[in-house]
Parts: structure tokens; sequence; C-alpha cells
């Protein structure tokens, strides 16, 4: 079987916009330094990744703050476009990175499951005949015709994860939305996610949690500076992981 | 098939969406767009047939038929430059078309331009006028070309506010002046002998005309039916090609 996510020599970098979004006007009153600033070398978030994910498996990737896994599962999701290589994924994708992602803030949450469903591929009657399913599992009756604003960030992350978990995904890409449930609410996500890796789902999780990995990956990718570092079995790259982070100098 | 039909409910979805965020409610949503013509027409009227005169027939009828299609035409141009900004939430979060997101909101201003041509067709009865039949075949087209044409612009000022964020204020400028260059507040007969060939470059000058002949007479001048169709199809597909080029860069700058 082909794999489900192939990177072949991704790599990724922002450019410094800085004299674009400050506007017309600036970038012709400096217009030398504007000009020189888009040819000034960009910003690397990623350096020449290669890697393929197998249908079915379960990979969490790890590292540092700005080690670059949002923007590999952005690359992964199709939101970004890479800078040089090429990146496959085969499947429907249905990405959960960030909290919040794919919502908008002034909607009711039954709008926005419609919403974020339709931005996904589905059709309104598709998600229609979804909705209490989501609703209930989200355990959001009370709130589901209140604006989500008002939501706190665990109810959010339940309503993001209630709608990816009834899409039918055939890969499932999160980004530490978990994180910020409660303990039970966390329980039935690692629940679900095994539900999925039984039924062939192939899952990529970003997260800062450990006993995460752990629980839910069979594979495990150490990501630093904008390269793999590490990459397999979860408890020997965690294990290596952990033993650097342990050597850095605490604070004062 | 199936991909139609979900075309057809993301920009659906979106454009309800649009409606409830940007106006809280339909209703009032509708009596905003509904005031807002009615509202510039009677200051128009005050200035220029109360107090300079202007001697034309049916003037305040001549204000509203121009008006409400400029409207629509400036609400969506105005609102584009913000549109990818106040979606940001979905566009860096999920990879779907992104220009459904202008799409819905020039349907949202076309949407209510539609619902506001009943209140044309009443002025139209006061006035001693009636509609035409002939509306049902001319207003889907005009429709049309009305919505490729704003679409187009709207693309534009959308995807390069990303990368310039003080597009808005310069599109704001650049409306009012517009404004006054096209033939909404005045006829284009008036136009005197070297200023008139500057109509033709401008592209809401036919539309505009064309609009205004149909709601008061019934037809439509085609000549200037020809240079609005050139007109739309020409920025619809310029907005297109900038607009593929830059969307890919959105989710990075927003
Ligand atoms: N839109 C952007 N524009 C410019 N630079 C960016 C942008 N997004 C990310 N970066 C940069 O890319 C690098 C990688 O960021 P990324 O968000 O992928 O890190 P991360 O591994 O997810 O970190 P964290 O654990 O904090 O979530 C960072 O140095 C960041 O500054
Ligand atoms: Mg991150």
């Amino acid at each position: 079987m082909p794999p489900a996510i192939e990177l072949f020599h991704v790599a990724k970098s922002y450019p410094l916009y800085r004299s674009l979004s400050a506007g017309f006007k600036h970038f012709l009153l400096h217009l030398p330094r504007s000009l020189q600033d888009l040819r000034a070398p960009r910003h690397l978030a990623l350096r020449d990744i290669t890697l393929s994910i197998a249908p079915g498996e379960a990979v969490g990737f790890i590292g540092g703050n700005g080690a670059g896994k949002s923007t590999l599962l952005g690359l992964m999701a199709g939101v970004l476009s890479p800078t040089t290589g090429r990146i496959t994924v085969r499947g429907r994708v249905c990405p959960l990175l960030e909290l919040g992602a794919g919502f908008h803030f002034e909607l009711t949450g039954r709008d926005n499951i419609l919403l974020n469903g339709v931005l996904l591929g589905l059709t309104r009657t598709e998600i229609q005949a979804r909705l209490e399913a989501i609703v209930a599992y989200a355990e959001l009756e009370a709130f589901i015709d209140q604006p989500i604003r008002t939501y706190s960030s665990g109810m959010l992350a339940r309503l993001g994860f209630a709608v990816a978990a009834h899409l039918d995904p055939e890969i499932l890409l999160v980004d530490e939305t978990l994180a910020v449930g409660d303990a039970r609410f966390q329980k039935k996500c690692q629940a679900t996610m095994a539900a999925f890796r039984q039924a062939g789902v192939t899952l990529v999780l970003v997260s800062h949690n450990m006993d995460d990995v752990r629980a839910v990956c069979s594979r495990a990718i150490w990501l630093d500076r904008g390269q793999v570092r590490l990459d397999g079995d979860p408890t020997t790259v965690i294990d290596a992981y952990l033993q650097e982070t342990s050597h850095a100098p605490a604070g004062p | 098939m199936r991909w139609l039909r979900q075309s057809l409910d993301l920009v659906l979805t979106l454009t309800a969406k649009e409606v409830k965020v940007r106006y809280k409610s339909s209703v009032l949503g509708y009596l905003w767009s509904v005031a807002m013509p009615l509202c510039l027409a009677a200051v128009f009227y005050l200035a220029f047939k109360v107090v300079m005169r202007v001697p034309m027939e049916h003037y305040a009828l001549f204000l509203v038929c121009g008006l409400f299609p400029w409207q629509w035409f400036a609400n969506s141009v105005q609102a584009a430059a913000t549109i990818l900004l106040g979606n940001a939430s979905i566009i860096k979060k999920v990879a779907f078309p992104r220009a459904a997101v202008c799409l819905a909101m020039v349907m949202n201003d076309g949407l209510h331009f539609l619902l506001s041509v009943p209140v044309i067709a009443g002025l139209l009865l006061i006035a001693g006028k009636h509609p035409s039949l002939s509306w049902l075949f001319w207003l889907p087209l005009l429709f049309v070309l009305h919505a490729a044409l704003v679409t187009g612009i709207s693309l534009v000022v959308a995807a390069v506010n990303l990368f310039f964020r003080d597009m808005e204020r310069l599109v704001v400028l650049g409306v009012t002046l517009l404004f006054y260059f096209t033939p909404v507040i005045y006829s284009e007969t008036m136009v005197p002998a070297p200023y008139d060939s500057l109509l033709a470059f401008n592209p809401m000058a036919p539309l505009i005309i064309c609009w205004r002949s149909l709601f008061l007479g019934g037809g439509v001048p085609l000549e200037h039916l020809g240079s609005a169709a050139l007109w739309a199809m020409g920025i619809l597909f310029g907005g297109m090609a900038v607009f593929r080029r830059l969307s890919p860069r959105f989710a990075e700058v927003l």
C-alpha cells in the first residue's frame, strides 16, 4: 500500500513580511529597504524533511517550542504550501490544528459544526444527520446555541474533537488541542483514537504531553529546530528527548 | 455532481455566516441595505434638486435606480479589504477554496440588492410608472455581470490587503472617487464633449447605465451592455489570476 503521507525533501521558510504588512505607504517611503527585505534570507522553520507515514500508523511529533511541529501539520493539512520539496497526502484529511480551528467565534456551536463540516468537504445534509451525535459526544447540549466566544478552552477542544471524530476521517491530524480537556474528556479522546487505530485511520499527533504520545502512538518523531532528530519507537524517542531536556540549564 | 453540491453548500453556509456575523440578524441586515441607499438618495435630492435646482424629471427615482446597484458594488469592494482577516480562524486551519469566502460576501450583498428591487418597483409605481415584464429577462443577466465584476475586484482587494494592510483606506478613497466619475447622480448624456470619452475607462459606468435604463425604461442599451460584459469578464479573470497566485501564502501572512 502506498504511504498515507509522504514528504520528500520538504523545506518551509517564512518570509519576514515586516515592511509589507506595514502597508503601501511604508513600502514606498522606504523603498530601498523594503526591496532589500524582500530578498533578505527568510526564516527557515523546516529544513529538508523526508519521511513517510503508512496508512493506519499513529505517529506522534514531539520537540521544543518553535521546532516546526505545527508548521509540519499545516503542510499535511494543505493549509500551507512547502517552499521546496514535495508532499503527498492520500485520503480524507481531518485537521484539528489548535483550539477553535475552523470555527468562527461569533457563531453558535451548532452553526460552527455546520460551517466546519462544510469546510472539510461534507454537504449540509450529511452534517445535519450527524449533528446530534456530535453534540452528544462533546457533551455540550446546554451550550450548543451559545456563541462559541463564550466557551471555555476545554469546551472548544471538545467541540473541535467531536466534529473531527464524526467526519469519517482517513487521516486525523491533531495539534495539542486535547491538553485543555478535563481528565474525563481526555480519556474519551484516547479511547476514540484507539478505536480509530483499530479501524485503520492514520493518526498524526503533536503533543507536549509524553503520556499522550505513549498511550496513542506506535511511532514518535522528535523534531529539533526544523529537522528530524530521532524517529522510531515512542519509548526510545521520548527517553532521548527527555534526557536532553533534563540536561538543559534550569532557570535561576 | 457531488462536487457541485458541496461547492454550493460551502458558499451558502459562508453566506449565512456572513449575514449573522455582520448584521446579527437577517432582517436588520436587509433593512440596513435598503435604508442606506435611500438616505443617500434623499441627501443628493436635497443638494441637487432642491438647492441647486437641476432641471431633471423624476430625479429622486433616477437617483434610486443608480444608487442601489452602486451600493452593492461599494459595500462588497470595501468589505473585501478585511474579509480574509475576518475569516483568519478558518483560513489558517482548514484547506478549502479561499475564493469561496469572497464569493459568499459578494452573494450576500447581491442578495440584499435583489431584495431591494421590490422597493424600486414600489417607487416606480408611486411615480406613476410601472415595472416592465422585460425585467424578468434582463435582471438575471445584469445580476450575473455585476456579480462577476464585483467578485473580480473583491478578489484582488482581499488578496492584496493581506500583504499591504493599508489597502483598506486606499479602497475607500478609490470607491468614493469612482462614485463621482460614474454616472450615478448625473446622466451619461450630461457629460460634455472631451470628458465623455473618460467613461470608456470606467468599468462601473456601463453597468450603472444599464441598470438605470432597465429600471426606468424596461430596456437595456446594447452597446453599454457589450462593454459591461467585456469589463466584467476581463476583471473577473484578472482577479482570479491574481488571487490564485497569492492564495497559497494566505495562511502564513494572516
Ligand atoms: N506565520 C508565520 N510567519 C512567520 N514565522 C512563523 C509563522 N508560523 C510559524 N513561524 C515560525 O516557524 C517556527 C516554527 O513554528 P511552529 O509553530 O511550527 O512551532 P511548533 O513546533 O508548533 O511550536 P510549539 O510547540 O510552540 O507549538 C517558529 O520559529 C515560528 O517563529
Ligand atoms: Mg505548535
